[in-house]
């Protein structure tokens, strides 16, 4: 019986022949915790009476979803995850060096075939780099730093092949926003999604790092990238040789098998307060914008910036709009900075904060205020989630967002678009 | 495990966001204080009707939405001694059994606001008082979240068998 990505790596790791259904134990290779997540992490390593952590080269802790720290609770939050991060000699990722995604993709924490938990929900992003890797929660991430493993039920997998050329002014968030929108947010709940095909395969990393972002947005546990030149250029670039991937057998089983032809996508909008509900930019009002946001772990990186950038030069943002940009990590703030974009961004009316997550989940830097609609390339559009629950987020891709921010209303970006 | 309480119903699609917000999370580990602030944004002063014991009903998709363990833990420490809901997110339901809180997909249409339900865990039934009806489960909890559970979550369960273990 030929085997999944998914049934090959659970064999790996639990060091058994297991298939989609079976319950294993299995070793960790690499993992990750943020400041959201990680204080309690560290409480519940403490209950257990831990001494030492397993494999704590493999551990990465970061200060991104509230740093720098607004007020003495996040400070003491940080200060409680330096302080294990020293005494048990873990990798830390101090304030302004990221979203904790885009750090550990840099940092060559992700490999190919390997498993990966992190406490946080979008952890299913390294499946980019055609690892397995999915979100678990505080007690789950204690016991993995405690025993190194951590049992799991081997998902079955669905495999979704993306055909075609995107059009211009088409990027990756509008691809994985309609396939929330078909799916819905509970419609792959508990699957590993395969990704294939010539869209996948034409995008960069940085694109398909959104689309594996979101497939938690469908419920899913994993989504999955095939490996490939711009996987080992990716690796390289980083200082890593890596040659090799791993792909499932021609005979491997799937749930269900689909198949879309994205040749005729048009931009595509969430509306508030469900991320499922999309809709294409033509069935979408031009609804008054008040503030946009660049940033977060799915699309804050140099390609977004790019897109970005490239749009707005020589332009200017709409009055009353506050426009936010957050690059998802240090590496990309300075390339962006080299490359002028920062520059373009600030003297169109933009203001560029410290990489970090404080916009997207509502802590700082960017709260709206009552009855204001925010267009975000975030992952999220919950009622309350930027930290007033009285404002409307409607999510878009970069190119959709910076032309609303120009126009002040929801705009297409083929109007704006040279 | 067995235990009584009234049920309080929601919809479809609760994410952990309404459950605790992100903003709550980051002012302390101070879990009785959270509690505080349970669903507050769908529905203000919820926590000053819970009576301890009392259960969470829902739709489809209970849980959706982040990773953070706030959400069960602020749940169970609000006095709610299980959510019933026709499915949940993968992580909350993992989460919700490591902290000790029973979570069980059932066919909750046969269950109003108000209900009084009873609920034996380990032999998986449960009975609605206000309506004389066996409420329809409809998947067992594998046996390790079983182990889990009646060990008192995660961390005990560890304590005691000092790893994982399939039985």
């Amino acid at each position: 019986m030929g085997k999944t990505i998914s049934e090959k790596i659970f064999s790996k790791q639990s060091g058994k022949d297991v298939k989609a259904g079976d319950l294993v134990i299995a070793t960790i290779s690499a993992m990750m915790g943020q400041d959201g997540t990680s204080p309690l992490a560290i409480k519940v390593f403490e209950e257990l009476g831990g001494e030492r952590v397993i494999n704590n080269e493999k551990v990465l802790l970061v200060l991104d979803h509230s740093a720098p720290p607004p007020n003495e609770g996040v400070a003491n939050l940080h200060k409680l995850m330096r302080d294990f991060a020293y005494k048990h000699n873990l990798n830390l990722s101090e304030i302004g060096e990221g979203v904790c995604h885009q750090v550990f993709m840099e940092r060559g924490f992700a490999t190919p075939g390997s498993l990966i938990i992190g406490a946080d929900s979008h952890t299913c992003t390294y499946g980019a780099l055609n690892c397995f890797s999915t979100g678990v929660g505080s007690s789950e991430l204690a016991a993995a730093m405690y025993t190194g493993k951590l049992w799991f039920k081997v998902p079955e997998s669905v495999k979704i092949i993306l055909n075609g050329k995107l059009k211009k002014g088409v990027t990756a968030k509008d691809v994985i926003l309609y396939l929330v929108g078909y799916f819905k947010v509970d419609g792959l709940t508990y699957k590993a999604v395969e990704f294939d095909g010539e869209v996948i395969r034409d995008l960069s990393i940085d694109g398909r790092a959104t689309i594996t972002n979101m497939v938690v947005e469908m419920g899913a546990k994993a989504g999955i990238m095939p490996f490939d030149e711009k996987t080992m250029y990716f690796f390289k670039e980083i200082g890593l040789d890596i040659r090799e991937g791993i792909s499932a057998d021609p005979d491997a089983t799937y749930l269900e098998t689909y198949t879309f032809d994205l040749s005729n996508l048009e931009p595509q909008i969430a509306l508030p307060h469900q991320v499922d509900n999309v809709l294409p930019i033509s069935k979408v009002d031009k609804i008054k914008i008040h503030e946009a946001y660049i940033g977060t772990c799915t699309n804050g990186r140099l390609e977004d910036l790019r897109l970005s950038a490239n749009l707005l030069k020589g332009k200017k943002i709409a009055k009353g709009v506050k426009f936010i940009v957050a690059p998802a990590s240090k590496r990309i703030y300075l390339q962006a900075l080299k490359e002028g974009l920062i520059e373009t961004f600030i003297n169109a009316g933009a203001v560029v904060v410290n990489p970090g997550c404080g916009p997207c989940v509502g802590t700082h830097q960017g709260v709206p205020a009552d009855n204001e609609n925010v267009i975000s390339t975030a992952n999220r559009n919950f009622k309350g989630r930027m930290g007033n629950n009285k404002a409307f987020i409607y999510l878009a891709s970069p190119l959709t967002v910076t032309a609303s921010a120009i126009k002040g209303e929801i705009t297409n970006p083929l109007e704006v678009l040279d | 495990m067995k235990f009584e309480g009234k049920a309080h119903k929601f919809g479809d699609d609760i994410n952990t966001d309404y459950i605790i917000s992100g903003k709550y999370k980051f002012k302390s580990l101070d879990f009785n204080e959270m509690a505080k602030h349970l669903l507050e944004d769908i529905y203000p002063n919820f926590y000053e009707k819970i009576t301890p014991g009392d259960i969470i009903v829902a739709g489809k998709n209970f849980g959706c939405g982040s990773s953070r363990e706030q959400a069960p833990l602020v749940i169970k420490y609000a006095g709610i001694s299980a959510v019933l809901a026709k499915s949940f997110a993968r992580i909350f339901f993992r989460n919700a059994i490591n902290v000790g809180l029973p979570v069980i997909e059932c066919d909750t249409d046969q269950i109003d606001d108000g209900d009084v339900l009873s609920i034996d865990l380990i032999n998986g039934e449960i009975y609605n008082k206000s309506k004389n009806s066996i409420i329809k489960i409809y998947s067992k909890l594998p046996n390790i979240m079983i182990d889990i559970l009646q060990a008192g979550g995660l961390v005990e369960y560890l304590k005691k068998e000092k790893d994982f273990k399939l039985k």
